[in-house]
């Protein structure tokens, strides 16, 4: 697993033959939609699937939720967690993986059931993000983490709080180079990842707010607009 | 009461507690809009009051809320109201606050929306990544629909309106309004061919109104207390008060809440603080990272939808992302063409191959293998996307990287320069190595 946590993810990724980058066999025919009697689908799925398609007026819309649903079950959209949807949802395989190859969260390879997100994008950037990412990667092969997708991730945002990571949806930060110890330790021994920096966290205040460190007073009142008249 | 630089009118119950139960946003006078609107108001009359009051779509393109509403056709058939929650524009945070603070607002908002529609059925596309915040609203959602203000007669009126919240999966062009459409029809999402538009046609083929959280959020407001009193904020067709979320090299990031009109300097260095002690601001993003980008002198125009059009650039979301003097340009615009390219969904060759290419010839540029004529090249790769794609992501790496070479062609030449001398001394001494030169490349060839 350690070779997923080195370098830049998405170039490794390319580099890498797994799951559905797999040569396809020509000589197969095209999967159809899959009997649902000869698909065995865990029961808490399918009636989970069954619900998310009962939504909506066409079944279809359910394809991004079923798909989420079924990588919690499996950790990864697998061949077989596609088939399991595509065998409840009565649509092909191959409509299935069209769309999660598209998504950045459902993963088509098994890259880890939990995941840390580190934002890199402009304004994160701005902030040293690469930094941290390089040291929640760094310390994640030091640390023989497994089971666990690092990546670097578009701008997530919460710029705000920048630079940040998401761990398995909890959005974490502002960030430092010397965090990604505990946070990767955290992760490992499945504790509470930073406690009280997380953004939903009850009393979570940004730094500057923390210090009292508020906006300043207005000098005379509210400013006087340059041209009230509407046009 | 303290006035600041800030007016609370979105976030004015922000500091009271448990805001997201459904009691306590009623007991600050919540739903009341919504009730008004369903028992007392005609859709015509909504649709009225949200033109008169000028309030302009909050997403990006600013676009008349009412007159968007205003076009969706008449009759009888399922329409539908799309809340575009998949906030993705690199810098803005400010429905992530909104929807977590004040769900309830947002849940009012939609309700008001569908009457202006006419629309049965709404659907709030959340991205996936806010996943705290999805399940605030689903919260909401199912409180309200315990309450009978969601369903089948909503408040007891005649009308219904059914609302689903729906989660994407981390797309940034799910945020383009016909790619949402596609997402939550369960494809991928490639933007449309418009027209048809989506007021005509848009999920499930039926006429769709689509919104931005922001600008729903201001709905319940205008219909309370009329379009009169809300137009007393703004200046000229910029009306309301807006969200800005400042983010970059500022001593404060953070959302705060303005009166369109005040200016950018107030807000940068007013609310935010400013740039770091000993730093001065390079160049500042006024609309999120799409918006061609604007210069410190460009501080004292007012922050409105005309002005910062005026000044060559957009307000956007409403993004304000602030570069500064230690911050190599070269590395800001390589960064924003990944972001592009990694997000482009590749329907339209101009914007899959122009991101690809642009990306490619920056990093050409970083690492000493460029020429000065090679920014001219990367200037005609942004010429040639813009206004060539089915939807504007293409445009958007296109304008602020064109903006960039614009302003600071200098500091790409010197950065040429700089990063050729480098590499040549390493082969020189024999200590080529593309990873160490990468590196010298990004700490980038200093200012001054």
């Amino acid at each position: 697993m350690s070779a997923h946590m080195t370098g830049n993810g998405r170039t490794d990724r390319r580099l890498r033959p797994l799951g559905w980058d797999e040569a396809v066999d020509l000589e197969k025919p095209p999967a159809s939609i899959p009997e649902t009697s000869e698909t065995e689908v865990p029961a808490e799925l399918r009636a989970r699937i069954e619900a998310l398609m009962a939504r909506y007026p066409d079944r279809r819309s359910a394809a991004l939720p079923a798909l989420d649903a079924a990588q919690r079950v499996h950790g990864w959209c697998s061949p077989e967690a596609i088939g399991q949807v595509a065998a409840v949802m009565r649509v092909t395989p191959a409509y299935l993986s069209s769309v999660a190859t598209f998504y950045d969260m459902l993963r088509t390879e098994p890259l880890g059931r939990r995941y840390v997100y580190v934002c890199t994008s402009v304004a994160c950037h701005l902030r040293n993000a690469k930094a941290v990412h390089e040291a929640i990667s760094d310390e994640a092969r030091e640390q023989g983490l497994e089971d666990c997708d690092i990546r670097e991730f578009e701008c997530l945002g919460a710029c705000d709080m920048a630079p940040m990571a998401s761990v398995d949806g909890r959005y974490v930060g502002p960030l430092d180079t010397s965090d990604a110890a505990e946070l990767v330790a955290a992760i490992k021994e499945n504790r509470d990842v930073l406690p009280g920096r997380g953004l939903t966290d009850a009393g979570y205040e940004l730094p500057w707010a923390e210090r009292g460190d508020q906006p300043p007073a207005r000098p005379d009142g509210p400013p006087t607009p340059p041209d009230p008249s509407p046009a | 009461m303290s006035e600041t630089l800030e007016t609370k009118v979105l976030t004015a119950n922000f500091d009271v507690a448990n805001l997201d139960l459904i009691h306590v946003y009623e007991s600050t006078g919540g739903y009341r809009s919504a009730r008004k609107a369903a028992l007392e108001m005609t859709p015509e009359q909504v649709v009225e009051e949200l033109e008169a009051s000028g309030l302009r779509g909050r997403g990006g393109a600013g676009f008349s809320m009412g007159k968007k509403a205003s076009f969706i056709p008449k009759g009888s058939m399922d329409k539908f109201l799309c809340c575009n929650a998949d906030e993705s524009e690199p810098g803005t945070f400010k429905d992530r606050l909104l929807m977590q603070r004040n769900p309830h607002l947002l849940v009012e908002g939609v309700i008001i929306g569908a009457i202006a529609a006419g629309a049965n059925r709404a659907f709030i596309f959340i991205r996936g990544e806010y996943s705290a915040q999805a399940d605030i609203l689903d919260a909401a959602v199912e409180q309200a629909y315990a309450e009978g203000y969601l369903g089948k007669g909503v408040f007891g009126s005649q009308t219904q309106v059914e609302l689903v919240v729906h989660r994407g999966e981390g797309a940034y062009i799910c945020g383009e309004e016909s790619a949402l459409l596609d997402a939550l029809e369960g494809k991928r999402g490639n933007p449309r061919l418009k027209p048809p538009f989506p007021a005509n046609q848009g999920l499930y083929q039926g006429p769709t109104l689509i919104n931005n959280v922001e600008t729903l959020c201001n709905t319940p407001i205008i219909i309370e207390k009329g379009a009169e009193w809300y137009r007393q904020y703004g200046v000229g067709n910029s009306t309301g008060t807006k969200m800005v979320s400042v983010s970059g090299n500022v001593q404060r990031p953070g959302n705060y809440e303005i009166e369109l009109g005040i200016t950018a300097r107030e807000i940068v260095h007013g609310l935010a603080g400013g740039p770091l002690p000993g730093r001065e601001i390079k160049c500042w993003f006024p609309g999120g990272s799409s918006a061609p980008v604007l210069l410190p002198e460009d501080l004292d125009r007012p922050y409105t939808f005309e002005s910062m059009a005026e000044a060559g650039s957009m307000l956007g979301s409403g993004a304000i992302i602030v570069v500064d003097d230690s911050v190599p340009i070269v590395g800001v615009a390589l960064r924003l063409a990944e972001f592009y390219r990694h997000e482009s969904c590749g329907k339209c060759v101009p914007c899959r191959e122009g991101t690809n290419w642009t990306v490619k010839m920056l990093e050409r540029l970083d690492r000493g293998e460029a020429t000065p004529m090679d920014i001219e090249i990367v200037a005609g790769v942004q010429e040639n996307i813009i206004g060539n794609c089915l939807c504007v992501l293409g445009d958007s790496m296109a304008m602020p990287i064109g903006s960039m070479i614009k302003h600071f062609r200098p500091e790409f030449e010197r950065h040429i320069e700089q990063a050729r001398e480098r590499a040549d001394r390493a082969a020189a001494v024999g200590e080529f190595s593309a990873v160490e030169l990468a590196q010298s490349a990004h700490a980038g060839p200093g200012v001054g």
